[in-house]
């Protein structure tokens, strides 16, 4: 009696009671299904994070107040005040700092917009006219924040495509027309273009104002919340590092490092950061599916168990005919194993099935790692077998006498 | 070819022992139609089981065909009945759901026969009890008369040593009990060598020797 055989054999003993068939299944086909869902979810915000930190350019420097921790990672986003924009300034104007190109002051913050009747909240950037080529922003229409803007605190605006359709509607045309933040009108006076694109931070959910406008009219500080730094070329991101760094720490006055009160991070480091959080939570959260998985194993054991039970009189007549150990075994492994194997086949579509559609809903890039198929296939096959392997001996250690004799 | 000598079998429980058989002897020889007779309780079960190599005796000797039976673990167990010993059981015992013809050709599958020879032959042991026109058949759709054929034709599947029948015609009417017999006395004729355990005597009377045992011991042979 061959594999193939006892195979076929396996697959009508299992079409007989369909319903329970289909039942074992679904803890299996449940436990891989959110596993793959979630491990691909997982890399495609991974994904869509990198993207969106790597568009913003590879020689960007960003410096935040606040202390630096152990990993490079700040405390409190905005809790610290001690950047200005004096210092932006300085930075720009400095002779001993040769490695930057552009030095963009910001000053970030969310409040609530109005036009007319409708309303919004989002994010107000206070910026530069540098902002634009540092940043890479473009203009759909109108034109962005320029110096002059800046230097005489002028009420205008520039809005991002989906703060635009948030309270003039799809495809209107708002420039001319005033908005209200915390009570100032302000013109708008640009579109920027839709670069699509979610996550942590949506480019098209912003309004972008002069600097001087943000911190003196709106909201009344006279700090900075980051400064965005250009170096000259990718090869001198370490020493622009450096420069900032050592020129900061003079300007206020602090002789050691470690008590710095500003943090200076590269793109990659913020890759890093970002790309480290999100692996936590995409462990974390497949975890708890492949816990699903485990219970689903159980069910098939107990699935198992309960036809051994059932067959009792058959295995008796089996082992009567010749069948030797090895063969109840195998015959009743392979049926764990097509149950589990076919519950990762099923788990895996339906994985597919969900991540596509939640990363369409949720707009990040829809990625499935082959890696992931194949470690779920092959881990509901290790399941039929470590879950089969108690049923399956349990079944070829029953004496043909009594099996024959059982009712 | 059988040759038991001394044969004895004890059930231990906790406390009590039962004696199934005591010191039981007697051969069998190529070719014999044996009918081995007893109330229910007398044994003949119990020896019925270490004939048919599913049970071992407590103490004395098992040969068949020269194989010690007494000595063998599971496996090989399972091989001489597969080879040497075709059963048939009182409640025919068919696995269900599947034809006539695929039961026939089990025990060949177990010894590893390639799968044309198996059909092969289990058509023509089919045939032989008169089954040609119902070999797709499930045991759902056969009488009792004919599924106790197909046990037949499954115990001759291998052409064993010695056909085993344990009460062969207790659970079918007399009429198709009687057809039972028939084939058992033709398969005689061929020369099979057939071991019937029974309590009717009307049954009985077709074999050629008789070993009638009570309470664990021959009384006639």
């Amino acid at each position: 009696m061959d594999l193939i055989e006892i195979f076929l054999e396996s697959i009508g003993t299992l079409t007989i009671n369909k319903m329970r068939t289909a039942l074992a299944t679904l803890g299996i086909i449940i436990g891989i299904g959110s596993v793959i869902a979630l491990v691909s979810l997982g890399q495609g915000s991974q994904k869509a994070v990198a993207q969106q930190i790597q568009s913003l350019g590879s020689n960007l420097l960003t410096v935040m107040p606040g202390s630096q921790s152990s990993n490079g990672v700040r405390g409190a986003m905005g809790g610290s005040t001690s950047l200005t924009l004096e210092d932006a300034k300085a930075i720009a104007a400095s002779t001993e700092i040769t490695a930057v190109k552009n030095v963009s002051p910001e000053l970030s913050r969310r409040a609530q917009i109005t036009a007319g009747r409708n309303n919004t909240n989002t994010q107000i950037y206070g910026v530069t006219a540098i902002y634009s080529e540092v940043r890479k922003t473009t203009l759909s229409s109108g034109s962005f924040i320029t110096s002059r803007d800046v230097e005489s605190m002028a009420k205008v605006a520039v809005l991002g495509p989906q703060v635009v359709t948030d309270l003039f509607g799809e495809n209107a045309n708002p420039i001319g027309k005033t908005i209200r933040v915390e009570g100032l009108a302000l013109r708008i006076i640009g579109i920027t273009t839709a670069k699509g694109g979610s996550g942590f931070q949506n480019q098209d959910d912003i309004i972008y104002v002069p600097l001087t406008t943000a911190q003196k009219l709106i909201f009344g500080v006279k700090y900075i919340s980051t400064i965005s730094i250009e170096a000259k070329s990718e090869n001198v991101m370490t020493d622009a590092q450096n420069q900032v760094g050592y020129f900061l720490l003079a300007r206020h006055k602090l002789n050691d490092p470690t008590q710095a009160d500003f943090s200076i991070m590269s793109q990659n480091d913020i890759l890093n950061t970002a790309s480290q959080i999100t692996g936590t939570f995409t462990a974390l959260l497949s975890g708890i599916a492949a816990i699903s998985l485990l219970v689903g194993g159980i069910g098939i054991m107990n699935i198992m168990l309960v036809t051994v039970t059932e067959r009792t009189r058959e295995i008796g007549l089996r082992k009567a005919l010749g069948a030797k150990k090895k063969i109840i075994i195998t015959q009743f492994l392979i049926e764990s194993i097509i149950l589990t194997f076919a519950g990762g086949i099923l788990g895996m579509v339906l994985g597919v099935i969900i991540s596509f559609i939640v990363s369409k809903i949720i707009s990040l890039p829809f990625t499935i790692a082959v890696s992931s198929v194949v470690l779920a296939i092959g881990v509901s096959g290790v399941i039929g077998i470590v879950f089969g392997w108690y049923p399956a001996q349990r079944a070829a250690s029953l004496q043909p006498i009594e099996a024959l004799r059982y009712e | 070819m059988i040759t038991v000598s001394h044969l004895s079998k004890i059930y231990k429980n906790a406390d009590t022992e039962t004696v199934a058989l005591d010191d039981v002897s007697f051969e069998i020889k190529k070719g014999e139609f044996v009918a081995i007779m007893g109330p229910s309780g007398s044994g003949k079960s119990t020896l019925m089981h270490i004939l048919g190599a599913l049970d071992s005796p407590t103490k004395g000797k098992y040969i068949l065909d020269g194989y010690d039976i007494s000595k063998l673990n599971d496996d090989e167990l399972a091989d001489i009945r597969n080879r040497k010993i075709g059963f048939i059981f009182q409640a025919y015992n068919l696995l269900p759901r599947i034809s006539a013809l695929k039961n026939v050709m089990l025990p060949m599958s177990y010894a590893g026969i390639a799968k044309e020879e198996r059909i092969e032959k289990a058509k023509k042991y089919l045939k032989m009890v008169g089954l040609e026109n119902r070999m797709n058949h499930t045991s759902s759709q056969l009488s009792g008369g004919q599924q106790q054929r197909v046990a037949i034709a499954r115990g001759l599947a291998m052409n064993p040593s010695i056909l085993l029948a344990d009460e062969p015609t207790g659970n079918l009417a007399s009429v198709q009990g009687q057809e039972i017999m028939e084939i058992f006395e033709k398969l005689h004729k061929q020369g099979h060598t057939i071991i019937m355990i029974t309590h009717e005597p009307e049954i009985a009377k077709h074999a050629k020797r008789i070993i009638k045992i009570l309470d664990g011991k021959i009384v006639k042979n």
